[in-house]
């Protein structure tokens, strides 16, 4: 084997760092496009309209939504399917990505214990599987929004820095959150309840104005909070967002991300161990 | 060291390595109980060695046995050899291209074709797509799936399922194969098949680790063994040898 090119493990100097983990991860690029492929395709290989329903989905809540608030609120927001929509892109990426990410790793750790996979593959895999489902449902976004007669915007061409930034905070979150879910197996269960909680904490089923001017700012202390206004200024109010309200976006995504990887890889060689 | 061994080359080298399952005597579910016997200094964990402090080198070309009782760590060596499991102490040091045939077809997918599975296999264990493409015809010639690679895994008998997941993971000739009692897949014919794969994988001049409880066919196929009793070297050397020692200690 004098061969330099093969591969050589040595677990003494092998350390797990994040930067070491980045490496692995691009050498099995190919097995993340195959994950992503697998989870959208099969997702819905059993239903009739199959992948119809990442765009029947929000379109379905977002109509019983308008319903619920022009009857029972008699909300003053204009276009409301479109702020609520708007909202609804945002918040639907970072559930599914981060509840993926929980049952990649724990579906994954039976691989885990089998055969050497980094292990940050599958929280990278969930995002790239939110992602699609995204860009899918930017479809039913455009429609309601021909319907209901909204303005289509220039500010609209944000969106890419919108998802960007939502894409960083959501795998640092993921990778947090599915990393904890391994050595307490109740976090899982947890998570539900936490996001329904977070979900009513962030404006996105109803108008902001709600909000009490005491209230706002511990509003604002919530990273979602900008996530979400990050995609709704560009669609919905058709203007870029002010520097004040980008920076606590910038901040929360390149932190979360930074702190998840590092917690994440951190702890990467114990999974095999504990899943 | 003899003189001869010394001119191998070693593509194996485990040094004084230890694996510790750290268990927690009780189960821990919430963070509330964690935090509360963190902070009362009651998380307790017993230690579980499942390998103590073993030394060996596997040289390249070697049929290389594991025998030992059930829970002496021959599966456990294996994992720390492929990679999955970091020791706890020591080290391992692995010259070239593992291919593990633990399980075969774990990350299988129920509903995707089994074409597709091909190729998602072969990611998981590591290889690109052009690697896949490369070898696709002949994994589903080898497991005589032709007339099924397009319909659903789930429709396939355990078998099927078992050829499939053998001929992807022997797909490339690897530097290293390690094998975990996975002989007998499918029928007769098909063991026969896979049988003469591995041994043209020894002359290809691939190493090859195995666990076995089949202690004749280990001394019929291996130039080396070694015996594990409790995570905890007894022996190594001619298969003869060492399986008589272990035969004895067990009569």
């Amino acid at each position: 084997m004098e061969d330099l090119s093969k591969p050589v493990y040595d677990s003494a100097d092998h350390k797990v760092s994040a930067i070491s983990e980045l490496k692995e991860l691009f050498n099995y690029r190919y097995l993340l496009g195959q994950l992503v492929r697998r989870d959208v395709t099969t997702r819905y290989k059993r239903s009739v309209l199959g992948v119809a329903w990442t765009m029947l989905n929000p379109l379905g809540t977002m109509l019983i939504l308008t319903f619920v608030f022009s009857n029972f609120f008699r909300s003053e927001v204009q276009h409301f399917p479109v702020y609520i929509l708007s909202g609804l892109l945002a918040w639907n990426f970072f559930t599914q990505a981060t509840n993926a990410a929980i049952s990649g790793l724990v579906w994954g750790g039976s691989l885990l214990k089998r055969i050497y996979i980094p292990s940050t593959v599958f929280g990278v895999s969930a995002i790239g599987t939110a992602l699609v489902n995204m860009v899918m449902s930017l479809v039913p976004l455009v429609i309601v929004m021909i319907i209901d007669g909204a303005t289509f915007h220039l500010s609209m061409f944000f969106l890419p820095v919108s998802i960007l930034l939502l894409t960083g905070f959501t795998l640092g979150f993921g990778l947090f959150i599915s990393s904890l879910a391994v050595f307490f197996p109740d976090v899982g269960e947890m998570y539900q309840v936490l996001l329904t909680g977070w979900m009513y904490l962030t404006p996105i089923i109803y108008p902001e104005s709600l909000i009490s001017a005491q209230l706002l700012p511990i509003f604002k202390l919530n990273p979602m909070y900008w996530m979400v206004k990050m995609f709704r200024l560009p669609i919905f109010e058709g203007r870029l967002p002010t520097l004040p309200e980008a920076l606590p976006a910038i901040a929360w995504s390149l932190g979360m991300l930074i702190v998840g990887w590092l917690f994440f890889t951190s702890r990467s060689e114990e999974y095999a161990y504990r899943v | 060291m003899s003189e001869q061994e010394m001119n191998k080359e070693a593509v194996i080298q485990i040094e004084n390595v230890s694996v510790n399952y750290r268990l927690p005597t009780e189960r821990i579910g919430s963070f509330k109980e964690y935090a509360i016997r963190k902070l009362q200094r009651r998380v307790k964990i017993e230690d579980f060695l499942a390998l103590v402090d073993v030394s060996m080198t596997v040289n390249k070309g070697d049929v290389f046995g594991i025998i030992g009782n059930n829970g002496a760590g021959k599966s456990t060596i294996l994992k720390v050899i492929s990679r999955v499991l970091k020791p706890s102490k020591g080290r391992v040091v692995v010259k070239g291209r593992i291919a593990p045939l633990l399980e075969l077809g774990a990350g299988f997918h129920p509903e995707l074709s089994g074409r597709e599975n091909v190729f998602l296999n072969g990611a998981l264990l590591g290889y690109s797509r052009e690697d896949m493409e490369k070898v696709f015809d002949e994994i589903v010639a080898f497991s005589e799936l032709e007339q099924f690679i397009n319909s659903p895994i789930r429709t396939y008998s355990s078998g099927m399922y078992a050829r499939l997941g053998f001929a992807v993971a022997t797909a490339h000739v690897p530097d290293i194969l390690i094998l975990d009692e996975i002989l007998s897949v499918g029928d007769e014919a098909f063991q026969k098949k896979s049988r003469e794969r591995l041994q043209s994988f020894q002359e290809k001049g691939s190493t090859v680790l195995m666990v076995s409880h089949g202690l004749d066919s280990m001394i019929s196929m291996c130039n080396r063994v070694a015996w594990l009793d409790q995570g905890k070297l007894q022996m190594v050397g001619e298969p003869g040898e060492v399986v008589a020692a272990y035969r004895e200690d067990n009569a």
